[in-house]
Parts: C-alpha cells; structure tokens; sequence
C-alpha cells in the first residue's frame, strides 16, 4: 500500500505545471528519495486541461488513485474544481486565484461559472488561495508564477526548504535563477502555516 | 553510476547511448518521439541520426544498419509499427548482424492515439524478443540489455514501453555513455538477405529453431521473476506489476513478466504450486493465454472471464477492484470518489494564430455542403470547429478522399492533410487519386514542420534532426509531378485570397490541390516573430459573436461585447471576419 506523499499538480497546458514537478522531483533527488511523477504531454498541451502527478518516497508506478493525493496545487481555479476529487479527505489544495475561461465555454454559449462559483465548489475542504501571478510579477516575472504557487504549497511537502530551493536552481534557466528563488519564498511568504 | 530524475523516454534514449547505439531513425508519434529528440540533442556523439519520412522507411534504413554490423534503434508509436509491418515481419527471417531494437511505444487507453493495440502481438507474429518493461528503470537497463540480445540471438528486438512509463519520470540510475563506434560493413549472402521462396524456407526453420534459447535467456536475464508466498497468485505483466505490487496482500505470490516469448517450463512451475491465479496485463490477454495453456486444474482469473478489461490503461484502484472480486482481498482499499458535475471541459484546441483555424473557416464556408476528410495531427482539433468528418490513420484523407468521390457521392469532397503526414504516406494516394480520375480537392495545412508531436523536422522543413540543411522540398512541383493540373498555393492569413481561391476550386473538376502554407505559430514565435495583438474597439463592437464562433482561444465573449485576451498572435483574421469592423491592430502598448 501507499506509504508515501502524493501530489496532484494541474493547470492549463502552457503555464509550467511540469516544470513545478520537475523541481519536486530534483528535490527529492538531493534528499536521496525514491521518487515517482506522471504527467501529459503530446496534445493535450495544446491549452488541455493538463495534471502531473508525483509521489515522493513512492516505489510503484506513477499513478495516483483519486480519493487519495494528500496535497493539490491548481494553477486555475477550475482546475482546482475538476481535480479536486483526488484529494483524500483532509488533504490540502493551495490554488492559484486565477480563472481562465475554456474557449468552450463561449463557442458554446454556456454561461461562463464566475470565481465566486468556483470558489464556491470548493468549499468545506482544507484550502489556500493565492495570487501567484502578483507575487511572481513583484518578484521579477510574471513567468515565475509556477514557482510562487509551489513556495505557498511548500509548507505542506515533506522536503526540506533548502532542498527545494535547490531542485529550483536546478531546473529554472540560469539568469533567473534569483528571480525564482524570490518568488519561491515570496509565495511561501504568502501562506501561514 | 550517476541517479537522475529523468522523463523515461529520456532513461531509454541514454541507454542507447550506453549501448553505443551508431544508427538511429524514426517516425516522431506519441508517446516516443522524445527518444530521438533527446539523441539528437547529442547526434554529434551519434554517427547517423535521422528523422526518416515514414516508420516502414525508417525501419528499412535501421534494418539496414544492422545488416551492416551496426548497432541500430528505430522508434515509432504503436500504429507506427503497422506501416513498419512489411519489412519487420521478414527481418526476423534474415535477422541482424548487429543489434537492432525497435521501440514501438504503446498508448493504452489511446491518450494520443487513434487505436489501442497492443505491439506484443506483432513481437510474437514475428517471432522476436519483447521486452515490456514494468517501470523506467526496467526500461533503461532493459533497453541495453535488448541490442546485447539481438547480436546474440542475430534477431532484431522489441522495447515496448507504454505511455505511463514513455512519460513518467523517476529516480533512474544511469550508466556511462559507450565510446568508440562501427563503421557499416556489408558482407554479401544471398542465402541470408535475398528471400526468394528458396532461401526463406529455410530462414522460417532456422527462426523456429532460435525461440527455445531465447525463453530461457530472458528467465536467466531476470526479466521474468516469480515469488511464492501462498497458493493464490498474481501474474501481472509491464507496467501492470508495478501497480500490482502496490496493492497485493502479503501472502498472495507474484509473477511479473517483463519479456516474452515466456518460457512455458517456468510458467507452469509457477502456475503448478498455487490453486487461483490472476492475470493483470494491460490490452491483450498474451500472458493469460500462455497461462491457460499451462494451467491444470487451477482457477484463472483474467480478461476472459470478465474480471478485468481488454481496453484502456489499468491503476492500483483497477487492480485492487479486480483483487476484491476474487476475493484475494476484501473491503475498499481507495475510497468512493465524485467528481465534480458539468463543468466547462477544457479539451486541447489549436493555438491562437493557428493557419489551420482559418483554413478550415474559408473550407467550411465555400463549401458548405462539402465532406471533409482529414487526417493525423493538430488539425484533428478541426473536429471542433466542424471541419473533419473523417480520420483513420496517417494518409488517408486523401484515400478516403477519392474512394468517397469515386464511389458515387455527388457533393463536394475536400480533405485536409499536413505537411509531414502528406509526405509520410499521403503522396501514394494523390498519385493514386489522379491516375484513377478521382474529382476532389486536397488542401495541404504546409506549416513546415510536424508539429503535433513537438516539432520535428521534415523533408519540406529545409533542416535534418541533426540541424543540417537539406535540399528544400518543393511541394508544389511534388504535387504537378504527380499529375495535378490545378495547385495554387495560398497565405491562409489572407481570408479574402483564400477565399477567392477555394471558390476557383470549386468550379473545377479533377483532382485539385491548394496549399495552405504559413509557419507553425509556436514555431515563429520561438523564433522570434513578433506581431502587435488585436483588439475590440467596444463601441463598434456588435455582439454579433461571429468572431467568437471563429473559435481562437484569444477571443473572448463577456457582457454582449467581443473582447481579445493576451494570446493574440497578431494573424489578423478575425478582423477580416468582423462585419462591422470592430477588431484592429492595438496601437503600440
């Protein structure tokens, strides 16, 4: 059975979601853990609603089982909605408080669901939401917002601060580097414990 | 020895590079186009790395190689291996000198793909070694351990990895890269490579002959283990035992069978010492049927009696369903999930500045009655915008084209095809639907590159994988060669010429062709293209929406106005479709 931590990590295909993995993956690699992630590539990138899995400590395949992730990072907040069954109860989501409408919904003519919706649909479950953009742009780049989100979340990953920060210069491009790291703690800043 | 956490495309492709792989070609199809494009970050390192134009060249070239003592590695996806078919199944036949692997890259539950069929049954067709790794790291040492087994058996191998473990990534212990490489050297045997009726007789026996050794070699490999610890027992194949592994009960055995042909001695040594067996294997039962054979008395529970399905990819939580209904355990492992209802899906879709978009808007609109075929790539995604009535594999929009034209249907017939799949295997059937007078219009979406699959280069790009300038392709003359009288090449950005140009179609007969040709927008953009976004000016705005029906993800609708978010590539066709002259370039921001 399951004997380590699962997070579910999903967004929008563009906004770094696999990048966010990777750096929790070097994470656990200078920690010497086992470490398993899934993720979508191919098409699906294109503007898809997009997840990545990892599992620390995890030995098995990659796959988390919904009902069971005990920490959810969403990049959008309808995302957060459509993941939000693979939390195991009392798990923790730290969401990003952005909304990007699908195209769908105005070729369809749907009535586009609002953040108060949004937010609504995720209420009674453990939840932090953050501006990721906003502390990401203070930081230096709008572009590092995938970084700010995991800095927020990084209260609840069982890796150390230093570690993480380390999977963060390892997988950033060079001359960002302080740029990230900034946002990184800026967004981890963001969130009380 | 270095860890890493790698994609695990990116494990096998260094472990090519440990096994000093010296010939490399392909055809990208998800899930395994990253293995040549992580080689080719490294092609100096390599003596030959190729892009080739279709899996059956591809092969033919690597199949090639080998005959020349090199070691060699062709990739495609799964479906990819169908046109390879030809020449894989008599290569096992004349067989190899150096080690050749083919990597057919499996996509259970069909992610990216247009079928779920499973490459172990074309490995057993041809009688070649499969191996089917459970993990990456299986996938890496398996992956250099297959060209070891292919000059010792002097038969080409199958890696046939699936797309959890081709795009999962883990903590992968590497190996150093080979140094040192062949240089091809054919040495004449027309008994070995020329298979007139005479010679292949022969090579059919010397194949049989080959499988008892290669069983028991892959046993003393360790790729097929078992481990007793009570009477009932697993056997799970590839990636199944690692999610087997997760959730089977202590006392309960397990067999994890990571390479075929299975030894069938081992088999029902296993299968002897237990009472009920349960077979986990993704698509095919091939593991449940060999242990069916073998099987005497015990009861199996697999696909065939309904405990697990023959379709799509399996999870612990699948697996552990399967374990409750066989009572090898009892009570919920995972518990019951609702997902939340009716939300807005969110379905991938072609990028804002995409050419295809407006392509398919001035097909759509000139022929309004017409059926559209289509074919392999992005612009599958025209199924959204209701320009793609068919697709079945790579090609075959304009097959499918002509046979709809040539069989009786009076209304228009107009397919879509790219640039890459038009050369993979679309040509065969232009020059097909022209000789056999078929009245049709092709519109080739030329956007330089195969993009859907992360943007290879092709014949028509200009460049090879390696980055070395090719002769260009001319399209065009390909097409007139063919015996076209009517080519005409537009810019899909200019709507009015597009449009002219699909109505001068239309009042033709035969078979027509209009290239579409405009760069991939996430290639120009790369390469540095910038063009000032558009916007709505509110007052004029309408609230028509026919910008909006448009369907580009930089087009928003709110209020009863039009407006255009920040991924407004600047291609300017959405002001062309404004009646009311609402959308322009913004001024400098």
């Amino acid at each position: 059975m399951k004997t380590g931590f699962d997070i579910m990590i999903v967004g929008i295909g563009g906004q770094g979601t696999i990048l966010a993995s990777n750096v929790l993956g070097e994470a656990c690699l200078v920690e010497g853990r086992s470490v398993r992630g899934a993720e979508t590539h191919g098409m699906a990138q294109r503007g898809g609603s997009v997840e990545s899995q990892i599992r620390i400590n995890c030995e098995f395949g990659p796959l988390i089982v919904p009902g069971t992730a005990d920490l959810l990072i969403a990049f959008d907040l309808l995302e957060a909605v459509r993941y939000r069954h693979f939390l195991k109860e009392g798990g923790e989501m730290i969401v990003n408080n952005q909304l990007v409408l699908p195209t769908s919904t105005f070729t369809s003519g749907q009535a586009p669901p609002t953040e108060n919706d949004i937010i609504g649909m995720l209420k009674g479950l453990k939840i932090s939401i953050v501006d990721a953009t906003a502390i990401a742009t203070a930081a230096g780049s709008p572009l590092a917002a995938n970084i700010a989100l995991l800095g927020a979340a990084s209260h609840s990953i069982p890796l150390g601060l230093e570690s993480l920060l380390e999977g963060v210069r390892r997988c950033v491009p060079k001359k960002t580097i302080p740029i990230n790291e900034k946002a990184f703690l800026d967004g981890r800043a963001a969130v009380n414990p | 020895m270095d860890t890493k956490y790698l994609l695990g495309n990116l494990a096998i492709a260094h472990a090519c590079r440990e096994a000093g792989v010296d010939f490399v070609s392909g055809y990208p199809g998800t899930p395994s186009s990253e293995v040549i494009e992580s080689l080719r970050t490294v092609s100096d390192e390599i003596p030959h790395l190729e892009w080739s134009v279709n899996e059956k060249v591809a092969f033919e070239n690597a199949l090639a190689a080998a005959w020349c003592g090199c070691r060699a590695l062709v990739t495609m996806k799964h479906v990819g291996v169908n046109v390879a078919a030809d020449p894989l199944m008599t290569s096992s036949y004349t067989g190899v000198t150096g080690g050749f692997v083919l990597l057919a890259a499996d996509d259970p539950f069909a992610h990216s793909s247009q079928n779920e069929q499973d490459s172990r049954i074309y490995a057993g067709f041809a009688k070649i070694p499969c191996i089917d790794p459970q993990g990456i790291q299986e996938a890496h040492d398996g992956m250099v351990k297959a060209f070891d087994l292919s000059e010792e058996f002097g038969l080409p191998v199958m890696v046939r990895p699936t797309t959890r473990i081709c795009h999962s990534k883990g903590d992968i212990n590497l190996g150093e890269p080979a140094t040192g490489h062949r240089s091809g050297n054919f040495t004449k045997n027309p008994r070995q490579y020329v298979v007139i009726p005479a010679h292949t007789r022969i090579l059919h026996k010397q194949l049989n002959e080959k499988q008892p050794g290669i069983k028991k070699r892959l046993i003393e490999e360790g790729f097929n283990t078992q481990v007793i610890r009570g009477k009932k027992a697993v056997i799970a194949g590839g990636i199944s035992a690692a999610y087997a592994r997760e959730v089977i009960p202590d006392d309960v055995s397990i067999a994890t069978i990571g390479a075929y042909p299975i030894d069938e001695e081992w088999l029902k040594a296993f299968v002897s010492q237990h009472t009920e067996i349960l077979v986990i294997e993704e698509l095919m039962p091939v593991i449940e049927s060999a242990v069916l054979e073998v099987a005497c008395g015990q009861t199996i529970y697999g696909k065939k009696n309904g405990y697990l399905p023959y379709e799509g990819e399996f999870s612990p939580s699948l697996i552990a369903g399967a374990l409750k209904k066989a009572s090898f355990i009892t009570g919920e492992l995972y518990p019951a999930v609702t997902p939340a209802e009716n939300l807005p899906i969110r379905p991938p879709i072609l990028c804002a500045g995409c050419m295809h978009r407006s392509t398919f808007y001035a097909m759509k609109k000139v022929f309004k009655d017409g059926i559209f075929p289509s074919d392999i790539g992005c612009y599958t995604l025209g199924l959204q915008l209701g320009a793609v009535d068919t697709t079945i594999c790579m090609g075959a929009s304009i097959t499918v084209a002509s046979g709809i034209s040539l069989c009786g249907e009076e209304r228009d017939v107009v397919c879509t095809i790219g640039d890459s799949t038009f050369l993979h295997t679309g040509v065969n059937g232009l020059i097909n639907a022209v000789y056999n007078g078929a009245d049709m219009v092709v519109v080739i979406l030329d956007n330089r590159i195969t993009a859907m699959t992360g943007h290879q280069p092709n014949p028509n790009t200009g460049k090879t994988a390696c980055g070395v300038s090719s002769p260009p392709l001319s399209l065009e003359s390909l097409c007139r060669s063919c015996g076209v009288s009517f080519v005409e090449t537009v810019d899909p950005y200019d709507l009015t010429l597009l449009l002219e140009t699909m109505k001068k179609a239309k009042a033709e007969k035969g078979v027509r062709v209009i290239i579409a040709r405009q760069p991939c927008i996430i290639v120009a953009k790369r390469e540095g293209l910038k063009r000032r976004p558009f916007m709505v000016e509110t007052n004029t705005c309408t609230g028509c929406q026919l910008c909006v029906k448009y369907g580009c993800p930089a087009i928003e609708f709110h209020d009863e106005k039009a407006s255009i978010n920040d991924l407004c590539s600047g291609c300017a066709v959405c002001a062309d479709i404004c009646p009311a002259g609402a959308i322009r370039r913004e001024v400098k921001r």
